[in-house]
């Protein structure tokens, strides 16, 4: 099959891009961006936890890092609107690079402790550094211009964009799980030791994996600083750590479109839930138990399970 | 005033006993988290939740039914430890045989629950916890007027944690704890009842988190977000001590808490985020930790 999609997969897929043609023309653009940023930030994070078995509980440094410097370089440099998101992405990799590298010196739980603790010091540098500004963030960012002359002030010129970069993250993901290098992955997330003894360099493998991950993460992050027009501490916080971990778990580990699923979902109920304050917790509370005692595969691992195919 | 590298003895010290006490507080709570993950095998993300809980219920037992400090300072451990017993029965105890990244986010989602409800009831803003009146006033000590709760704090949570240490360490149900973090299926073919066993550590270990939520409310204010703010402190305070020994995750939170305050003196920036970089030292120097054994 093309890609090696296989042909649910591709199916899937067209109804996807099918999804994100229509859908604007029912509900408000902008909620949709958002939906497509978490829904790469959440496809990134699943690149670790799905097919490397490491769970990054820090993964909001990146794409918060990503977003204020995206912000940055919209608002003060005035750069256009790939390059800002780019930057984004090279900065969230330059982190993940670091803090891979000390993290995965740990196996399992601690290195999820040591992403999280990194995560929060990350989140204090944040708060003192000048150029993020502190509690009030980055704010009224504007909209760059795609290549310098594409106007991205309207909602739907900045939707295709947001689309384009969404697929782009997507496909390269997904291009990368089926490549050799993710099938050494998936070796190293089912038995470490074995993939040693066959002459892997495991820590090699994971800091690459780390990386890549941390650099789609920080350009949704960008993505999303460039529509919103704000970057801010929120962004950085435990808190957003913690969200993408239940949106991905919630839409499937370890399947291709789960954690677009899972973004959807996740987004939808906060948008509702949104006007009674912290029962958004409480629901997203409710909803991690439920799923790791319940369905732990996931709304598109169950799925896929009950109709045999792989999603 | 005595000088040491060019900084006041006096304020120094000042700022390492108030060091000290938040140091108490990361060794009580780290302390649990050894304990837990030695016989459950999960890192117990709702540690710091039910480190709040501690002090909203001794809160509440106070302002709704009239119970003082000294009482809640019993009860209240009981009451959030019973939560914890409970909660090892109906979910943890489900989750042994799988991945130990599901209690981790089992116990995530609970904390979630159990601060977003608090959260509803009591607002995010804090609520003041009256110091009783047998721990009122202050010495003066020469360098630094103690008020007289901090000292108690700071040693009530000492004995605490030694008492534990020793209860693991030199009573038989330490011994047989132990036997069972090494070799649970041996131990229950002695006749010891382990699933028992488990749910107990899991609910005393809880109780020492509300005990140090007791001691923590009247310190800072009673706030449904003091716990997740201390426990990300905790886990690296877990990762730099390492998890393999009781005395040694005591002396690593004693240790830090000093360490925290004595950067808040030398350099107030850094206060936040010594202890991280302590942690990223120590990974690279010494990956398992400073009291772990390599795995």
């Amino acid at each position: 099959m093309i890609w090696s999609f296989s042909r649910p997969q591709l199916l899937a897929l067209v109804v996807m891009l099918a999804v994100i043609g229509i859908a604007p023309a029912f509900v408000y653009p902008v909620f949709l961006m958002k939906v497509m940023c978490f829904a790469l930030f959440a496809c990134a994070f699943n690149l670790l936890i799905g097919y490397v078995g490491l769970l990054s509980f820090g993964h909001a440094a990146y794409f918060g890092m990503g977003a204020y410097v995206s912000a940055y370089a919209a608002k003060s440099w005035g750069l256009s609107a790939e390059i800002c998101v780019l930057l984004g992405g090279l900065v969230g990799a330059g982190l993940g690079v670091v803090f891979g590298a000390i993290a995965i010196r740990r196996q399992g739980i601690y290195f999820s402790m040591i992403t999280l603790a990194l995560a929060q010091f990350t989140y204090f540098l944040c708060t003192q550094l000048p150029f993020t500004g502190g509690e009030d963030g980055i704010q009224q960012v504007p909209r760059a211009a795609l290549l310098g002359f594409i106007s991205m002030k309207p909602d739907m010129a900045i939707y295709w964009m947001t689309a384009g970069v969404f697929l782009i993250g997507f496909l390269a993901i997904f291009r990368i799980i089926h490549s050799p290098f993710g099938q050494v992955l998936k070796a190293i997330r089912e038995n470490e030791p074995r993939a040693i003894s066959l002459g892997y360099r495991v820590d090699d493998y994971k800091l690459i994996a780390f990386t890549l991950s941390t650099f789609v993460a920080g350009c949704a992050g960008g993505m999303k600083s460039l529509v919103f027009g704000i970057a801010s501490l929120t962004d950085v916080t435990w808190q957003a750590s913690g969200e993408i971990v239940l949106t991905t778990l919630l839409g499937g580990l370890g399947t291709i479109f789960g954690p677009v699923i899972g973004a959807v979902i996740t987004n939808t109920l906060e948008f509702y839930l949104a006007p009674f304050g912290s029962w958004v917790t409480v629901t997203q509370g409710v909803i991690f138990v439920l799923c790791v005692m319940l369905f732990r595969r996931g709304v598109v691992g169950e799925i896929a399970a009950k109709t045999k195919v792989s999603l | 005033m005595l000088m040491v590298l060019g900084y006041n003895i006096g304020p120094l010290l000042a700022q390492g006993m108030l060091g000290l006490i938040n140091g108490a507080f990361y060794a009580l709570l780290s302390l649990g988290l050894a304990v837990i993950f030695g016989l459950l095998n999960i890192i117990n993300f709702a540690h710091g939740a039910l480190f709040m809980l501690g002090a909203v219920v001794s809160w509440m037992l106070l302002n709704w039914i009239g119970i003082g400090y000294w009482p809640s300072l019993i009860i209240a451990p009981l009451i959030v430890g019973a939560f914890g017993v409970l909660l090892e029965k109906v979910f943890i105890s489900k989750l042994y045989k799988l991945d130990h990244l599901y209690g981790l986010l089992l116990t995530f989602g609970v904390a979630l629950i159990v601060e977003g409800l608090a959260r509803n009831q009591f607002g995010s803003s804090g609520m003041a916890y009256a110091v009783p009146d047998s721990l009122r006033g202050a010495t003066k000590l020469g360098f630094m007027i103690m008020p007289t709760y901090r000292a108690w704090v700071v040693v009530a949570s000492f004995v605490v944690c030694i008492s534990t240490w020793l209860i693991l360490e030199k009573t038989p149900i330490g011994a047989t704890l132990r036997a069972a973090t090494e070799n649970a299926a041996l131990v229950q073919s002695f006749g010891v009842n382990v699933p028992r066993l488990v749910t107990l550590t899991y609910g005393a270990g809880v109780a020492l988190a509300a005990f140090a939520g007791v001691m923590a409310a009247p310190v800072y204010s009673v706030n449904p977000n003091m716990g997740s703010n201390v426990i990300i402190v905790v886990f690296a305070v877990v990762v730099i001590g390492g998890m393999g020994s009781i005395l040694g995750s005591i002396l690593t939170g004693f240790g830090l808490g000093l360490l925290e305050g004595f950067t808040k003196y030398i350099y107030p920036e850094g206060s936040g985020v010594v202890v991280f970089v302590l942690m990223i030292i120590v990974l690279l120097l010494r990956p398992a930790g400073l009291f772990g054994k390599v795995s």
